[in-house]
């Protein structure tokens, strides 16, 4: 089972915006050690959160052609912790995008209120500057990722 | 109004402290980006989006960081630029300042052709 730190797609605008949603339960494991007197969803978590709602939505830019990987954590601030129960709401939108790297900027909200925000850089490793090659087959964009956001790309009926 | 070198400056830096985390005071024309601004290959990305947006201007790829100069068998030898890649190197970054590095063009050293002053040169070059 991979590491998957967002539940579910709420709003996807291809190449622009998309918003997805993570509920926070006592029944995650990592949980209970982080802390057991008083458990919070780690912040670096949050950040994964935001890296993956904004990663697919670059990713899908390009049709889930390119690796995108998360290169750089430009901004990451939070105003107060997560937890059990607790429901989080990633937002995030597209600054730029080049063939090599995208930029993006992103809220996070707790239960709808402002929580903090994260902005991130990827890298399309496929066209890295540095001219390093990478297997062909996309180990980034394997299946899971995309079904997430299927249903929000399908055309409406109607 | 065209921009003087020093609005030019002013404006450079403050993408360079949003881009690299770094103090105004860090930044100065002579500071390495690499060197003395701890940037890396990601940041270099980061700071051509940034400039792209608060010059208004485009800058293709290879322009102001050229790519494929060290992986070419031409240029480089022995761990230093050849004649060519010396000269390829020149033409292709005429923002650049090269008296120090033809001293000895170590391919180690090059990074340290990377200043914030070569970035003003640049958008300067740019602007118009």
């Amino acid at each position: 089972m991979r590491w998957i730190w967002i539940d579910k797609f709420v709003e996807f605008e291809p190449g622009k915006r998309a918003v997805a949603i993570k509920n926070v339960s006592l029944a995650e494991e990592h949980i209970h050690d982080h802390w057991e007197a008083y458990p919070i969803h780690p912040a670096c978590l949050l950040i994964e959160g935001m890296a993956q709602t904004a990663g697919i939505l670059v990713g899908q830019a390009r049709d889930f052609r390119e690796k995108v990987i998360l290169a750089k954590v430009t901004r990451a601030e939070f105003e107060d912790v997560v937890t059990p129960g607790d429901q989080v709401t990633f937002e995030a939108a597209i600054e730029s995008i080049a063939a090599e790297a995208a930029a993006t900027r992103g809220t996070v909200l707790c239960n709808g209120q402002p929580l903090g925000r994260v902005d991130l850089m990827f890298s399309h490793i496929d066209q890295n500057l540095a001219g390093v090659e990478f297997p062909e087959e996309n180990f980034v964009f394997t299946g899971q990722f995309e079904r997430l956001v299927g249903p929000l790309l399908e055309p409406r009926n109607g | 109004m065209p921009m003087t070198e020093q609005e030019v400056f002013e404006k450079v830096r403050e993408t360079l402290v949003d881009a690299l985390g770094v103090d105004d005071e860090e930044v100065t024309p002579e500071a390495t980006l690499t060197g003395d601004l701890g940037a890396e290959s990601i940041d270099f990305l980061d700071i051509v989006f940034r400039l792209e947006k608060a010059f208004d201007i485009k800058i293709p790829r290879g322009e102001l960081f050229p790519d494929n100069v060290l992986n070419n068998p031409e240029f480089v030898q022995d761990g230093k630029l050849t004649e060519t890649g010396l000269s390829q190197l020149k033409e292709r970054m005429p923002h650049a300042d090269f008296s120090e590095f033809e001293k000895d063009p170590d391919v180690n050293k090059m990074a340290e052709l990377f200043k914030v002053q070569t970035i003003v040169n640049y958008v300067k070059g740019k602007l118009g």
